[in-house]
């Protein structure tokens, strides 16, 4: 077989997989964040963190536990990096020097898990298992939290609250990605993947040489590392690294667990808010964007259009035999579509085209199908800003599901719109305008450029990955993506929570003929059809001067 | 509790949720993955380790030099891909250099050159090339294995990647003479052109010229193994036919006919041979 039609049936395989969980896991998420009752285990939670599980917030409450547990995650993450030396686990590493602690912090924190360090070399295992893993876990649930809230705005009717922040943290971190990330560790460590507590150790090679084997709890934290989309490589090289991913098939089961639960949120919004086609139409949006850009990263790659390949043969620089071109490239899709920002093979290296999808991707917004929570709360945003256009075209109030989308709701929306490309021009446009910001470049000309682009709009969108070339451990780039990072999470949140509130307290109006129906082919068009207008009218300009400018001749 | 500020309380309840969570999440999680994946699967949870005569010679998953002290590859064993840190575990990395990185910086006086990944991938091409017995010809290379790439300016043309006196690998361009590359001299200003040449099907195949994104890549590809295989033959006195035997045994497949490409795994088919004497 070739390796495009082998290409071609590993997607498929992929949507398959995906569209037989996504039903009982979206109906099962449905159920956790729906739920009555508490379990055992979460009640003793509750009682050590001091909160009553069944006070209901208002949207402020809310979102002022959310950054609360942001700001003391932060320091927490921080201070384990910074007093390494001191605790147990260290591998004789040396505390993590501020400005790298720093960055990582926000970067675990925020779910963007961007890597200004190389794991291998400078964090423990302690700092790896308690600080970082344990981010990966919540604040993937923080986002969930954030898209559960958003639905019942527009389930509840006259309603002053949201539900409860602390519920939603403990429920996601515990009922959804615990036992999932459970089984996928295992499944991991049976493809290969390493779980012990070793340290570097030299072995004497076949040839007499030496090489370093390097051990650590791998397996457990990458599981969690794809599920919640988070994306920090326990080793410099991320999921191209041998440990991390060690088979062809473990590549495959990665992706997987990338895309299960953010293609499966729809369900469990559809279902909360009691009309299952909603959730099927924000669903055929993100799926509609996903194939074609899956798809045309694989066109790209395989074709192998630019200098450097053509001469290769193929475009291999950067990628790992055992993948090969085209699920190299399904992965590089699935982890930019989804701001995991894990990478089996390095974009940097990726054709002009190819490099280009993958920051089209992350410009989209983080919506097709986005990070856990994250994916579902922009596209809802998106879905907003589609009926206001479609309103206008009628001359009509927009509503969406009931809700009237007044000029606060329309503010709220168009401010979350706004955040991150004002980030990642304006990063980009100080960073091409100062020596510390140029000096970072690896390749010069366009794909510069681009480095220094993907590296502002990754940390902007909270995905992760890089062109990897760029030099980014400095201190002011960590200053400069630690706030884009910051900015680009927990500004669209508050926003996302306001608009919740709003919506909450607000009784639905009921639907009449001259109501948008928003569960058919015709607005699942428009909303692709606006994603894709608003990125395209923000960013082209920027992209003709990186990837467009290197890849047309 | 009541008479501290509610923002006082909130901060409070997030610092034991965040210790609450990091115990359950950082510490049992972890302990317990590694307590059930040491029982059901202790091989691969320490690293697929493999062993010649007892002694551990590295991981079944993680790639290897076998190149001798002076670092030129011995040649009764398969070579690994080229890696951009020489598989070291303790700093992997790729080589992230671009699609078009086709112009060298020329060593010049007190200045150290950087080769461009085209002239790499025609370095490596050359060089895999002479150790097989085989032409390592690429296209957009030029024969002593550099990228054939000139820069254009109005009334001049310069082979960037070839500096004097070598000779430019074409001697006109557009009815102008290409000169060779003056080490120091910018050349930024010209157009860039690469020259493909008229090579096709070169015999070295992809994974032989480039670096993996690992640096760590345990496989070469079922081209990149028959291609040694002569050498192995004649340098272990062992039939072709045994040692393509050997390379079909040691060649994971597609998984399910359709997941991956076919790999061939190096430590294990070397440690083969060993015993194949």
């Amino acid at each position: 077989m070739s390796q495009t039609a082998a290409g071609i049936i590993f997607i498929a395989s992929l949507i398959l997989a995906i569209a037989l969980v996504h039903k009982p896991l979206g109906d099962y998420m449905a159920r956790v964040y729906t739920g009555l009752r508490h379990n055992r285990v979460e009640r003793l939670v509750y009682r050590l963190v001091g909160v009553r599980p069944d006070a209901e917030q208002r949207w402020g409450v809310y979102a002022r536990s959310l950054l609360a547990f942001s700001l003391i995650s932060i320091l927490v993450v921080y201070g384990l990096q910074r007093l390494q030396d001191k605790l147990f686990l260290s591998l004789g590493f040396a505390p993590v020097p501020d400005h790298v602690a720093w960055n990582t912090a926000i970067s675990f924190v925020t779910n963007t898990n961007w890597q200004a360090y190389s794991g291998e070399s400078t964090m423990g295992h302690l700092v790896q298992m308690a600080g970082l893993a344990v981010q990966n876990f919540v604040s993937a649930a923080v986002g969930m939290a954030v898209a559960v809230a958003l639905i019942r705005g527009f389930a509840r009717r006259g309603s002053e609250t949201v539900g409860n922040f602390w519920v939603d943290l403990v429920r996601g971190s515990l009922r959804i990605l615990l036992p999932i990330a459970f089984v996928g560790a295992l499944v991991l460590v049976a493809g290969g993947l390493v779980q012990n507590f070793t340290g570097p150790h030299e072995i004497t090679t076949l040839t007499g040489g030496v090489q370093n084997l390097t051990g650590g709890p791998v397996a457990g934290q990458e599981a969690i590392k794809e599920l919640g989309t988070n994306g920090g490589g326990f080793y410099n090289t991320n999921s191209s690294h041998p440990f991390e991913n060690a088979t062809t098939w473990t590549n495959w089961f990665e992706i997987f667990l990338i895309l299960v639960i953010p293609f499966a949120l729809p369900r469990a919004f559809g279902r909360m808010v009691g009309q299952l086609r909603q959730g099927y139409a924000i669903v055929a949006v993100m799926a509609t964007l996903a194939v074609l850009s899956v798809v045309l990263l694989n066109v790209f790659e395989l074709a192998g259009n630019a200098t450097v390949p053509q001469a290769i043969g193929a475009a291999m620089e950067g990628k790992e035999v055992r993948f090969g071109a085209s699920n190299s490239a399904t992965f590089a899709a699935a982890t930019t579509l989804t701001s995991t920002g894990a990478v089996n093979s390095f974009h940097d290296s990726f054709t002009p085209l190819g490099g280009m999808m993958t920051l089209l991707n992350m410009m989209l917004g983080e919506v097709a199908p986005g990070g856990v929570g994250a994916g579902l709360y922009g596209m809802l945003i998106l879905a907003v800003i589609t009926v206001f256009v479609a309103g206008l075209m009628v001359g009509r109030t927009p509503e969406y599901l009931g809700k009237r989308i007044g000029a606060r709701e329309m503010k709220l929306a168009s401010l979350y719109f706004l955040v991150t490309p004002v980030l990642v021009l304006t990063g980009t446009a100080v960073a091409m305008a100062n020596e510390a910001g140029l000096a970072a470049m690896l390749n010069n000309g366009p794909h510069g450029f681009s480095e220094i682009l993907y590296a502002f709009t990754s940390a902007s969108n909270n995905n992760g990955s890089a062109f990897g070339g760029v030099t980014v451990n400095t201190p002011w780039y960590d200053v400069a993506l630690g706030l884009c990072m910051v900015l680009g999470r927990f500004l669209p949140i508050i926003f996302v929570l306001a608009l919740a509130g709003s919506l909450a307290a607000q009784k639905p109006v009921p639907a009449s003929a001259g109501t948008l129906p928003t569960h058919r082919p015709q607005f699942v068009g428009l909303v692709v059809g606006v994603t894709i207008i608003v990125v395209a009218l923000t960013f082209l300009p920027a992209l003709a001067l990186g990837p467009l400018a290197e890849g047309i001749h | 509790m009541k008479r501290l500020p509610r923002w006082v309380r909130t901060h409070l309840a997030a610092v034991r949720a965040v210790a609450v969570l990091t115990l359950i999440t950082g510490v049992l999680y972890p302990l317990v993955v590694m307590g059930v994946a040491q029982v059901l699967f202790p091989r691969q949870a320490n690293g697929s380790l493999v062993e010649k005569n007892g002694r551990t010679v590295g991981s079944a998953l993680v790639g290897q030099l076998f190149t001798g002290p002076d670092g030129k590859p011995i040649p009764g064993y398969f070579q690994s891909r080229p890696s951009a840190d020489a598989y070291d575990m303790l700093s992997t990395t790729a080589s992230n250099l671009g699609p078009e990185d086709v112009v060298d910086t020329l060593p010049a006086p007190g200045k150290t050159g950087t080769k461009s990944l085209l002239t790499q991938v025609c370095a490596r091409s050359r060089s895999a090339g002479e150790l097989e017995g085989v032409s390592g010809a690429r296209p957009y290379c030029t024969s002593e294995g550099v990228g054939a790439v000139l820069k254009v300016f109005p009334n001049r043309v310069v082979s960037v990647n070839q500096p004097c006196p070598t000779t430019p690998f074409i001697p006109k361009y557009q009815g102008m003479v290409v000169e060779c590359a003056r080490p120091g001299e910018d050349y930024a200003a010209g157009r860039t052109v690469p020259v493909r040449g008229d090579i096709r099907n070169p015999a070295v195949p992809p994974d032989a010229v480039t670096a993996s994104g690992s640096s760590l890549d345990p496989d070469i590809s079922v081209e990149y193994a028959r291609l040694q295989a002569p050498r192995i033959a004649r340098e272990r006195g062992l039939p072709l036919d045994r040692v393509h035997a050997l390379i079909q045994d040691h060649t994971t497949g597609r998984t399910f006919g359709f997941i991956g490409e076919p790999a061939v795994q190096v430590l294990p088919l070397n440690l083969a041979l060993d015993q194949a004497r």
